[in-house]
């Protein structure tokens, strides 16, 4: 590129390769170099690339999860500066494994990679955390702790962020969790209205907000005491 | 133009026992209250949406002396709770309400805050703001027109044009005494209530 703004389309991987849903088959296709430049360093973390509707899904390795993915952060070749989710999938079919899933974008490159790790039924539900890499990972691995409950090894602050603090019925993503909770209605609601709303606040986030010198004085104390309000 | 003993006889059939000059008195604090209520917005989804356009200048919840949008609790009179309340919200719903002064009053504005709209059947979802809050008026909807919340308020302040002060159970407020024999545990109210529509269906999923 020697112009320092040249129109890309929206899904071309570089200028002059037009590409548009259309074109992409379901199944195959070109994957994604990073694809094949993973292969190249990490030969023996890499299990199995799928191109599936144009996009490229990489399944590694847990171990070396956080090397791969701080590789793909720091490479000049790579640079995957922006990660758009964390998340995980659970299948109907007690055989297949659960996959916690990374979708990372290179915004120099205008590449799309997403990497995958397996975890089996009944093994320990871990994975390393990439925070370390991406600080933007904390909220997105807290709601996949929350409705998962997938244990993200190395988060500052691995808490449960949409359901309140002391929620008890467990994690309502996973299949084996019915669809109107574990408990009755009256002692979910008995339960929720005897939680704290202030709660949830750490009080790193109320220090990040500058917005812990206009609290009121009780719960400046309660907050210098311990690391939470309330509960 | 004097009062005779007549009137006063007809005003206490009327009007329940309560003396003329305490029925025309309430008739002037009703009729103030009920032209002058200030909301209390608890908007939490598309029904707040609606409940925009109500107060904006088409609808203009202004005829009804409600221009006066308050977000402070202590200076409300009613409170609409537009939109669905997940058990997250539920304790915020609950204190605000009891921050709000007496008289205060309750609008269940959508299919979603008067039954959880079956849709949202869920784990998540509070089936019913009237399992928190008492609600005086419940508009249908998915989300209300703004002529069925206009409807709703009008119904409400016909509910306090007719009310009395001399009624003792009127701002009574109650926290359920376990020790009272009319205490029921909520297992038995889940059991009593398991299959009466869909705000209080208590059936477990197939999973």
């Amino acid at each position: 590129m020697t112009a320092p703004f040249t129109t890309v389309m929206a899904g071309a991987a570089a200028p002059g390769q037009p590409t548009s849903p259309k074109n992409v088959p379901l199944r195959g296709g070109e994957p994604n170099p990073s694809a094949e430049a993973l292969r190249a360093q990490f030969a023996g973390a890499i299990a199995r690339v799928d191109v599936v509707c144009g996009e490229t899904s990489v399944i590694v390795d847990r171990a070396q999860l956080l090397d791969i993915v701080r590789w793909l952060h720091d490479d000049a070749g790579q640079q995957y500066d922006y990660l758009s989710d964390v998340t995980a999938v659970e299948y109907r079919d007690p055989e297949r494994p659960l996959e916690v899933v990374w979708h990372l974008r290179s915004l120099p490159y205008r590449r799309f990679l997403r990497l995958k790790v397996l975890l089996e039924r009944g093994s320990e539900l871990s994975v390393p955390s990439v925070w370390p890499v991406y600080k933007g990972a904390d909220w997105l691995e807290r709601e996949c702790y929350d409705m998962f409950g997938i244990r993200f090894d190395g988060h500052p602050d691995l808490r449960r962020i949409l359901m309140w603090e002391g929620y008890k019925e467990g994690h309502p993503l996973r299949k084996d969790f019915p669809v109107r909770g574990r408990f009755s209605r009256s002692e979910q609601l008995r339960q929720a209205l005897s939680a704290n709303p202030e709660a949830r606040y750490s009080m790193e986030e109320l220090s990040i907000a500058q917005a812990f010198e206009d609290l009121p004085d009780d719960m400046r104390r309660r907050l210098a005491a311990g690391g939470t309000v309330g509960e | 133009m004097g009062l005779s003993r007549h009137d006063a006889d007809r005003a206490e059939v009327v009007h329940g026992g309560d003396p003329w000059f305490a029925t025309r008195m309430d008739f002037l604090v009703n009729w103030s209250r009920a032209n002058s209520l200030w909301p209390m917005p608890f908007g939490t989804a598309c029904c707040a949406i609606e409940f925009m356009a109500s107060a904006a200048n088409k609808y203009d919840l202004a005829r009804f002396g409600m221009e006066r949008m308050s977000f402070s609790p202590r200076q409300a009179d009613v409170l609409i709770c537009a939109g669905r309340v997940p058990f997250k919200l539920a304790p915020v719903l609950r204190r605000i309400w009891q921050q709000m002064m007496q008289p205060k009053w309750a609008i269940s504005m959508g299919a979603c805050a008067s039954s959880g709209n079956g849709i949202f059947d869920n784990y998540a979802v509070v089936q019913g703001i009237d399992t928190i809050i008492p609600v005086d008026v419940y508009v249908p909807g998915c989300p209300p027109r703004p002529e069925g919340l206009i409807y709703g308020i009008m119904l409400l302040q016909k509910k306090i044009m007719a009310e009395r002060s001399s009624d003792q159970t009127l701002r009574r407020e109650m926290e359920p005494d376990p020790k009272s024999q009319l205490y029921l545990p909520p297992p038995v109210i889940d059991e009593m209530s398991e299959n009466f529509g869909n705000s209080v269906h208590q059936k477990r999923s197939g999973l």
